[in-house]
């Protein structure tokens, strides 16, 4: 064997990272990244940007139309709107990332386990799973933000933990699909065990369509965190958010629209953003797809 | 004796399905105590129709799937009772050949990393010395090394299951077990699977156990054939006198149904009557009975063991059927030659002299 080792051969080259590649190759996704990347940068420089105080009211300027003064106007107890849009998408990315974030760290896993292992540990992860998916979404997040009290960071947790079923069953579906190729058997055969054959052969291969729900559900834990943050359960006041400041504006539609459509726009750009992001690393990340 | 590489003792496998709480439980026994010896350095074929257990029996050898029953003897060692981690350990020594090249390689995986995969687990390489050593493997099973940067999705069926056997060879195996390995490939690539699988066992001293149910690439690779039905092995037998002198029914039946490439020779075919019954309800006695021109009595209630076709049987044939003595040997096609018209005899002559001037050894192996 050490013959077979020594014996001159030209090694071959690395590969370029292709995934890298394709993803700048890919206008959809550029744009999309282009799109979240605008709106990080805005939210991490709050703090530093020449914007007045998102919480100062004026009652002599309450609810102007976008002006001069005030460049998306004001809402109705005369706060900046442009600098509760940008406090506030911190906020409300932060919901949309951490959430999803914890979703997928405490599903995947499960998922996983349950589907490889089968047997009594699918059982119990997958019936438990199918009694959380029997509670609506948002009323599970609201129970639980509840039970944890109001802030942001319990109304985060919430929402990632209502999440995660979704996850476990997503990739306890995909896990079974493929558990039955012959690589992973091909894994088997070779003498791995079962954390290295779920981490290098089925993991990689159930991840895509995770990171197409993962995308998705960063939109649904936005508007989660804004129902939340209208039941006082979210960001707490004066501190903004997206989904509070859309709330609030409702009241407002005939006699303010400019309250709701800033926010709502920003919402709808994020969440498209997200999604042509992760569209095009599932592509990316697909060898197969060119 | 010392040159039996692998051996099973009364081996089964049943499968349970349903069992819910208003479904049956059906319980399908796969493959029904299964007596087997491999010599060391020996092609042993196993042969038989879709669903006789053939690939449960393979899977079983290197336990890939558990044994509800018997022993599977490696090397003196009991796989069936051996830890999850010496069993792991024991894989380098024991490969599997998958039989569809396309689901069997890891499609977000490199060629180099497929192929270096098993080296990471047994040996201890630097990461040069393992790259080195794949180059190497590539090379043997006849790709380049500029392959080893690209993905399995790139590659040919015939390519992809060179990177299977690159892969079977990495930790330096003694076993070989191959699922029918070549029967998803072209019959062009076939043979160059064939040969390559050949070179390799003659090459690296292999022992090669192999799953097919081609009989004319059997006819060529193997130097014993084991015939399966219905999860039991009916007839074990050299190559040459399974297919010159094949003693149970079902081997015979099998043997006549090999289309024979000679104008009028394709008489005395034994159509079988009937349908493979369901392996989850096995008739009893010989497993064969309700299918077998010859069936009495006797073979609906008792089940045949596998016996030396003749008392000091010296090649090692033996045969499971309680009559095998009084059924005649069926005289098979593809003894007979010279039947062909003169006209197309002097076409095979030509033929023949254009491949010797030509000498080219691979591309005669399957001269008829």
């Amino acid at each position: 064997m050490t013959a077979a080792v020594a014996a001159p051969h030209p090694a071959p080259k690395r590969a370029p990272n292709r995934a890298w590649k394709k993803l700048r190759a890919n206008k959809a996704a550029l744009v999309g990244t282009f799109i979240v990347a605008v709106f990080v940068l805005l939210a991490a420089l709050a703090p530093v940007l020449p914007i007045a105080d998102p919480t100062a009211t004026n009652w002599g300027a309450i609810r102007q139309p976008p002006s001069v003064t005030a460049w998306l106007g004001t809402d109705e107890i005369g706060r900046d709107i442009f600098a509760r849009m940008i406090w506030g998408g911190q906020a409300s990315l932060m919901a949309g990332v951490v959430s999803v974030a914890i979703a997928v760290l405490v599903g995947v896993p499960f998922g996983l386990v349950a589907g490889y292992f089968g047997g009594w540990t699918d059982s119990i992860i997958a019936r438990t799973t199918d009694a959380l998916l029997a509670m609506p979404f948002l009323i599970l997040a609201i129970a639980l933000a509840a039970f944890m009290g109001p802030s942001l960071t319990n109304a985060m947790i919430a929402i990632g933990l209502s999440a995660v079923p979704i996850f476990i069953r997503l990739t306890r579906g995909q896990v079974l699909a493929v558990k039955t190729e012959d690589y992973v058997e091909g894994a088997r055969a070779i003498g791995l065990g079962h954390v290295r054959i779920m981490a290098r052969y089925i993991l990689p291969n159930v991840l895509p369509p995770i990171m197409v729900q993962a995308t998705l559900t960063i939109a649904t834990a936005i508007i989660a965190e804004a129902s939340l943050s209208f039941l006082g359960l979210g960001q707490q006041p004066p501190a903004a958010s997206w989904g509070s400041m859309l709330n609030t504006a409702k009241n407002f539609l005939s006699q303010a629209p400019w309250m709701a459509i800033w926010p709502g726009t920003a919402i709808f750009l994020v969440v498209i953003g997200f999604n042509l992001m992760g569209d095009g690393l599932r592509d990316a990340l697909d060898p197969r797809e060119h | 004796m010392t040159d039996i590489i692998l051996e099973t003792r009364n081996l089964h496998r049943r499968f349970t399905s349903g069992g819910g709480l208003l479904s049956r439980r059906t319980v399908i026994h796969a493959v029904n105590g299964v007596n087997l010896q491999v010599r060391r350095g020996e092609t042993l074929a196993i042969v038989g129709e879709s669903g006789c257990g053939k690939s449960t029996l393979a899977r079983l050898l290197l336990r890939l799937i558990e044994a509800s029953e018997g022993q599977v003897i490696y090397d003196g060692r009991d796989l069936t009772a051996l830890p999850g981690p010496q069993m792991r350990a024991l894989r380098a020594e024991m490969q599997f050949i998958f039989q569809d090249p396309f689901s069997s390689l890891n499609p977000r995986m490199t060629v180099e990393t497929i192929v270096g995969e098993p080296l990471l687990v047994h040996d201890r390489l630097t990461d040069a010395q393992r790259r080195a050593k794949v180059g190497d493997l590539l090379a043997r099973v006849g790709l380049r090394p500029e392959h080893a940067d690209r993905f399995p999705h790139e590659f040919s069926g015939g390519q992809r299951q060179r990177i299977s056997i690159a892969r079977a060879l990495a930790t330096s195996p003694r076993l070989l077990i191959g699922d029918e390995p070549v029967s998803a490939l072209d019959v062009s690539v076939q043979a160059q699977i064939v040969n390559l699988l050949e070179d390799l066992k003659a090459d690296l001293g292999l022992t090669l156990i192999v799953i097919a149910h081609d009989l004319a690439v059997i006819r060529h690779m193997a130097d014993r054939v084991a015939v399966m039905y219905l999860g039991e092995v009916v007839e074990l037998a050299p190559t040459e006198a399974l297919f010159t002198t094949p003693r149970h029914p079902y081997a015979q039946a099998l043997l006549s149904a090999i289309p024979v490439p000679v104008p009028g020779a394709g008489a005395e075919r034994q159509v079988l009557g009937g349908d493979l019954p369901s392996p989850a309800n096995p008739p009893p006695g010989c497993r064969f009975h309700t299918r077998c021109p010859f069936a009495t009595d006797r073979c609906r209630t008792e089940r045949p063991a596998l016996a030396d076709v003749a008392l000091g049987a010296r090649n090692g044939h033996q045969v499971a059927c309680h009559h095998h003595a009084s059924i005649p040997t069926p005289a098979l096609p593809t003894a007979r030659a010279g039947s062909r018209s003169p006209a197309s005899e002097r076409r095979f002559a030509l033929w023949r002299a254009a491949t010797n001037t030509t000498t080219n050894k691979e591309s005669t192996h399957d001269h008829p």
